[in-house]
């Protein structure tokens, strides 16, 4: 069981890019020597930025909602776990059906393998491999009081939007303090439509969009 | 549970709360716990059908036993008594063109007959009428050529006898007589 007060944060504008989640990721027991994160850049025309891709564990997991095998469950402390291998069928309608892109199949076991928060450390009270060797912050395993002292100017969202699909996570995302979207709206900010105009209705007035969260934090030096 | 699911979304994607969730989602839960749940009712419903399937299973033994026992094999010939020489040995088949059994005549002229596959894993059994034995060459299994019975190796149980009769210059199989002892 991951302990309840240690929770996850990413904090997408402190990623420098430095790829050393992908390859720590690789190191953890669990992940049969395979990185299950990856770095995704922004606006690859006009920015280097990156942004680290862990499993937000959802409340309502997509992947075990389309999984034909049943194959897909969630522990008790929330954490979704990779395709138990005896179900899993190898069909991809959880790499396809993941808002986030987490999941990955593996063609070779004929198995899905995604991210499961190191289960094997973070059962034991250690940090996953990626936020042990994050060397900008950018990927946080902590409770909430450390990361309201390390970061007095952002506070964490937990709610996202995909058209019309309202995700709520375990995984915690560092916004702007007081700035805060009732939720991340992460469709229309792929599309490049910052005012989400067009966008589906019943939408909260709070709304800005990722890549608007990040270029607003540049103008304020970064987040802290 | 220990997360808290209060706050937004929900645990189902409709935002419903369980009760007015598909019957379904009790089927294929997505939380282990539940995933990993035997309910009393469940598992005396399996245990309930096990052994009525055990049941079942024991009357429809105890009625093929039964219709081997009274189910009688037609005679049928199966060589010429001069086809085979004293210390020879034929292979035949009975009583379905599946159930290879072999034929011996021992050096007196009396004939023989046993089922072909050894009482061990089913290998075909060679006749070594000059030692008075029918060897098996899988695990060096060995019959009494007499009786049938096991002498050696791994085989426990005597292979199937196979009634004759000599008439007329003919050899007749009448019936297979499976044994344990």
């Amino acid at each position: 069981m991951v302990p309840d007060h240690l929770m996850f944060f990413i904090d997408p504008n402190r990623c420098i890019g430095c790829q050393s989640c992908v390859h720590a990721c690789s190191e953890c027991d669990t992940h049969k020597g395979m990185s299950m994160i990856h770095l995704e850049y922004v606006d690859r025309q006009r920015s280097v930025q990156t942004a680290p891709v862990v499993c937000m564990h959802c409340d309502s997991p997509t992947c075990a909602e389309v999984c034909p095998a049943d194959a897909i469950k969630r522990t008790p402390d929330g954490v979704v776990q990779s395709a138990r291998k005896p179900r899993c069928v190898a069909c991809n309608n959880c790499v396809l059906a993941c808002p986030f892109g987490v999941p990955k199949s593996n063609p070779g076991l004929e198995l899905m393998m995604k991210c499961d928060m190191c289960y094997d450390r973070s059962s034991a009270g250690l940090k996953p491999m990626c936020a042990t060797v994050c060397p900008s912050g950018a990927l946080f395993f902590g409770t909430q009081e450390q990361v309201e002292m390390l970061r007095p100017r952002s506070e964490p969202i937990n709610r996202f939007r995909f058209g019309r699909q309202e995700v709520a996570t375990k995984v915690r995302m560092m916004v702007p303090r007081g700035r805060a979207p009732e939720f991340v709206d992460v469709v229309a900010a792929m599309e490049g439509r910052p005012d989400g105009a067009g966008d589906e209705p019943g939408r909260g007035d709070g709304f800005v969009p990722v890549d608007m969260l990040m270029a607003s934090l540049y103008e304020d030096g970064g987040s802290r | 549970m220990s997360v808290d699911r209060s706050e937004g979304g929900g645990r189902f994607p409709d935002g419903r709360p369980e009760a007015e969730q598909p019957a379904w989602r009790r089927d294929f839960p997505i939380d282990a716990a539940q995933d990993a749940y035997v309910a009393r009712r469940d598992y005396a419903k399996f245990l309930v059908l096990t052994s009525f399937g055990f049941v079942v299973g024991q009357f429809g033994i105890a009625v093929a036993g039964l219709r081997r026992a009274l189910g009688r094999t037609p005679a049928r010939e199966i060589a010429r008594v001069d086809d085979v020489p004293p210390g020879g040995a034929a292979i035949f088949h009975y009583p379905g063109p599946d159930d290879p059994c072999l034929l011996v005549r021992a050096e007196d002229g009396s004939f023989l007959a046993y089922g072909q596959k050894c009482t061990h894993l089913s290998c075909a059994v060679v006749p070594h009428v000059d030692r008075g034995r029918i060897g098996c060459p899988c695990h060096e299994g060995a019959f009494d050529l007499a009786t049938g019975r096991p002498l050696a190796g791994p085989p426990r149980r005597p292979l199937p006898l196979v009634k004759l009769e000599v008439r007329g210059g003919a050899v007749y199989a009448l019936g297979v007589e499976e044994r344990t002892t």
